[in-house]
């Protein structure tokens, strides 16, 4: 099939501000738009900047706006996204060139919360044990690969960048819901400023978003009443 | 590019007025949409869109379920008025980032919530028909 991609570009050296430029390719409907960017890398324009490592959807380096929804380039194929695409970096964060974003203000977040395991008792001689039930209550936020999908489609995250963040909360949740875990509460603190939780305005786009299918707002969701609940 | 490190969590105990006022919005929010659908219900099926005039809403405040009227209106009026002069506070506080801006916005906010429900009170405990 023939497709075309608008991709946006951006050479900071160079340009004073991003433009669009076209490319035509012709591409299986079971390519992935990853293909085409890096056809187009390798044959046509060696210019053209964007991440991608492992290309599987595992390491969630190639996030970007495809068709105005933040999805992996890797995860994309033609026979859904259509011959037409429409190509930006993810919005909200500074991008650095093409394609590529500065994720340092996204990873500040991130680290904010404590996203190490936490106890400080002395390790058993076997594993720490948790029961099968305790260990769903946090299996969907494991899932998470911090691609940005979520936090970069979020409209209170791109009005304040102060905001944690969905994927930052995600990560939070992984470690607050964990029985073998002691610092929950340190973390429940973090998350009640007011640049915390209680930004989320319920919008639902990093759900909508999310390449791993977590249902982010529903965690949280979960944190906030986590929050209610310690503190009530 | 230079490298940076982890920043040490702020020390934050967290925001009990940004908790109590998420919980406010679940909890109104809920509440306003039974409130509102029974409204709904009352004027369109009870009373019955073409006798709604000024006298059935005055006969109401000052028959025998006035008490009730005028406390479910003053419930109604506070309940979303606080609601909705809550939710520009949270459209203020992500859109408007200079902080002198944002007070003035604020305040201007709480000016007329309490503008809405001084005047809405004043009418609901005052008329007399």
């Amino acid at each position: 099939m023939q497709v075309t991609l608008k991709i946006q570009r951006f050479n900071p050296e160079k340009d004073s501000a991003p433009y669009w430029k076209e490319y035509s390719l012709d591409m299986h409907p079971n390519d992935r738009v990853l293909d085409a960017l890096l056809y187009i890398k390798n044959h046509i324009d060696g210019t053209l900047t964007m991440r991608s490592s492992c290309a599987h959807g595992i390491c969630g380096s190639d996030a970007m706006r495809i068709n105005g929804v933040n999805q992996l380039a890797c995860k994309s194929l033609f026979s859904k996204v259509g011959n037409n695409v429409t190509i930006e970096p993810i919005a909200g964060l500074p991008v650095i060139k093409d394609l590529v974003v500065d994720m340092e203000p996204f990873m500040e977040h991130y680290r904010s919360v404590l996203p190490f395991f936490i106890n400080d008792d002395p390790a058993p001689e076997k594993e720490r044990l948790q029961s099968e039930e305790d260990r769903l209550k946090f299996e969907e936020s494991t899932k998470c690969i911090l691609c940005a999908c979520c936090t970069t489609s979020c409209p209170t995250f791109w009005a304040t960048d102060a905001y944690v963040g969905p994927a930052a909360i995600v990560q939070a949740h992984r470690f607050i819901f964990d029985s073998r875990d002691q610092g929950s509460q340190q973390r429940l603190e973090i998350l009640a400023d007011p640049d915390g939780v209680w930004r989320c305005r319920t919008i639902f786009n990093c759900t909508n978003a999310c390449p791993r299918e977590i249902k982010v707002t529903e965690a949280i969701a979960e944190v906030k009443k986590e929050i209610l609940f310690s503190k009530l | 590019m230079t490298t940076q490190y982890a920043r040490t969590p702020k020390p934050s105990n967290g925001s009990t007025f940004e908790l109590l006022s998420w919980f406010y919005m679940r909890a109104s929010g809920a509440l306003l949409a039974l409130m509102v659908v029974f409204h709904l219900i009352w004027m369109h099926y009870v009373i019955g869109l073409t006798n709604i005039n000024f006298d059935v809403i005055a006969g109401r405040w000052t028959g025998p379920g006035g008490i009730f009227w005028r406390s479910y209106d003053l419930t109604l009026l506070i309940l979303a008025s606080l609601h909705g002069m809550n939710g520009i506070r949270f459209v203020t506080d992500d859109y408007i980032h200079n902080r002198g801006w944002r007070a003035f916005v604020k305040a201007l906010i709480a000016l007329v919530l309490l503008l809405m429900v001084a005047l809405g009170g004043l009418v609901i405990f005052t008329f007399n028909g």
